[in-house]
């Protein structure tokens, strides 16, 4: 039998003042009584409620939060998007499901034609938007995803995941001349 | 007839409108609303009437209904008979105490005089007493209290025997060994007080408080017996087995207590009960060693202090005023008890079990009968 090895602890010696109780429970009673009456004050700036009411009070995110996606649009609308599959490529989820569909423009060669991600599937990593060579999917919106009550409600397609989005600082297609190569 | 009408009144007044509306809202505001606030919460709010939350009131509503609304399971091996009853037994007695308590003095068809010389008793000149604001006048009100009081632990010991469960029956075992216990702490620390006022008559005793030692100091219970009052309240959190005295239903080790087997409406009286005790116990306080219905300074014929006397708005108008004043006295003295009970509920930890009777056995009785004592020795020196 090996020793059991035991650590000491000094016990606060309890002196007649808090033997007797009834100073302790008063100081006791004065930090409870603090809490309650500073928190029923009526200036709410007092107040030290740190509850949110949240479906009443929206949360405030943080500036680099992932949110639900977004697909960006060119300055004429169209999605900015050019079914390059990166973003399907890359995510490990396996979410985002692009058909491919020949565009009018010569100089587009393509667009999206099905683009639909799966918010359940989602694990909302991010990669898709480190992936995407032309700013055209973004996890920027700040909104998190919504709740739903039927499955294919979680399943957003270009159009409404288009809604969200907006214009790129990007220019599209980018700059090749030597000078901006520099 | 008109005895009998005013009767019935004063029941539904202060049984039905004040014990269980104060009960029923103590259960929402004390517990929920109160308790948030003292952990940085905010409560229920999310029940609404027309987009209001009330302060949570709308909840009450909603708990009332579904209570109503839920089952009632009785277990299959229970006694279905004492099962039944038993939530009664612990109801019933929650309510018939308040029949002693006074509200405020009895009313004076004539005019009120108050004697200063003789300790400030209030005299009714051309005219006599009728009892309008306490339900029942009794010699021995402070005795019937107490009596009825100790009525309840059979209800607790029968629910938890009855309910054929063994949470319950070590749930009723504990209530009825605290109760016990502690009943005896409760009436020794009151004795003393009742050797002082030397009456069992409580609208007497509050009476006897309306004296000022020299001239400002009210003479109240707690002014002439300060360790009997902490000792009452201490008991008196015990009997009513809420926290930090709430070994019977202690959550941790034994489920509910004696409430494990309840649903519905019986398990809505049983916990109704309790608060109705709360607030019970406070009035006793209040009336015992608070001064009950006086107001310090305040008499029927006027305002009192340091040997002067004013009358403000003429005699008769002021006894109206009086009458308010009082009433709004007693009635703000048992909030502000029910309010501090449940203060200490969410300021200590519970008890262990034989911590809760080494108080009441070891330290609350010798000091209450220490203090019975002393006070008889005082008594006899100055009668």
């Amino acid at each position: 039998m090996g020793e059991v090895k035991t650590k000491p602890v000094e016990r606060a010696e309890q002196g007649l003042w808090e033997k007797s109780y009834i100073p302790e429970i008063l100081r006791g009673l004065s930090v409870t009584a603090g809490h309650f009456f500073r928190n029923i004050s009526p200036r709410k700036s007092q107040r030290r409620i740190f509850t949110k009411n949240y479906p009443e009070e929206p949360t405030v995110y943080p500036e680099r939060y992932r949110g639900l996606h977004r697909l960006m649009l060119r300055d004429d609308g169209q999605v900015r998007c050019v079914a390059c599959m990166c973003c399907s490529t890359i995510c490990p989820a396996d979410c985002i499901h692009i058909e491919a569909g020949e565009h009018d423009d010569p100089s587009i060669e393509k667009y999206p034609a099905v683009f639909v991600i799966d918010e359940l599937r989602c694990i909302v990593c991010g990669l898709c938007v480190e992936a995407c060579p032309c700013d055209a999917i973004r996890m920027d919106s700040g909104r998190h995803i919504p709740p739903y009550t039927e499955r294919n409600e979680a399943f957003f397609d270009r159009d409404l995941l288009m809604e969200l989005g907006g214009l790129s600082q990007a220019k599209q297609g980018g700059d090749r001349t030597p000078a901006a190569a520099e | 007839m008109a005895e009998v009408l005013i009767t019935l009144v004063k029941i539904i007044v202060i049984v039905f409108v004040f014990v269980l509306g104060v009960a029923g809202s103590m259960t929402l505001l004390g517990d929920r609303k109160q308790s948030a606030r003292i952990q940085n919460r905010v409560g229920p709010n999310q029940a609404k009437f027309f987009g209001f939350s009330l302060l949570g009131f709308p909840h009450f509503i909603a708990d009332g209904i579904k209570l109503v609304l839920k089952e009632n399971i009785v277990p299959a091996q229970a006694n279905k008979f004492l099962h039944t009853i038993a939530p009664a037994l612990v109801f019933i007695p929650a309510l018939i105490g308040w029949s002693v308590i006074p509200f405020m003095d009895h009313y004076c068809t004539g005019t009120v005089m108050t004697l200063p010389e003789h300790g400030y008793t209030e005299v009714c000149v051309d005219g006599e007493w009728k009892n309008y604001f306490s339900i029942m006048h009794m010699n021995s009100g402070v005795l019937f209290a107490f009596a009825i009081a100790a009525i309840s632990v059979y209800g607790a010991a029968i629910a938890g025997w009855a309910s054929n469960s063994k949470f319950s029956l070590l749930g009723g075992l504990r209530s009825s060994a605290q109760m016990i216990s502690y009943e005896v702490a409760m009436g020794l620390s009151l004795a003393g007080a009742l050797l002082i006022y030397g009456t069992l008559n409580i609208n007497e005793m509050v009476r006897m408080q309306g004296n000022l030692l020299g001239d400002w100091l009210p003479m109240w219970g707690i002014v002439i017996q300060p360790l009997a009052f902490f000792l009452f309240l201490l008991a008196g959190l015990a009997e009513t087995k809420r926290a930090p005295f709430d070994l019977p239903e202690g959550e941790s080790e034994i489920v509910a207590g004696y409430l494990t087997e309840y649903t519905s409406m019986k398990f809505a009286m049983m916990q109704l009960a309790e608060y109705a005790a709360t607030v019970f116990i406070a009035a006793l306080v209040a009336v015992v060693f608070l001064g009950g219905w006086q107001m310090p300074w305040v008499y029927a014929d006027g305002i009192r202090i340091f040997g002067n006397h004013w009358t403000p708005f003429g005699e008769e108008v002021w006894y109206y005023i009086s009458i308010v004043l009082r009433i709004g006295a007693i009635t703000f003295k048992i909030l502000f008890l029910v309010w501090l009970q449940f203060m200490m509920r969410w300021t200590l930890p519970r008890f262990r079990y034989d911590q809760v009777m080494t108080l009441g056995w070891k330290i609350l009785l010798p000091l209450s009968i220490a203090n019975l004592f002393i006070t008889a020795v005082i008594v006899t020196i100055l009668a």
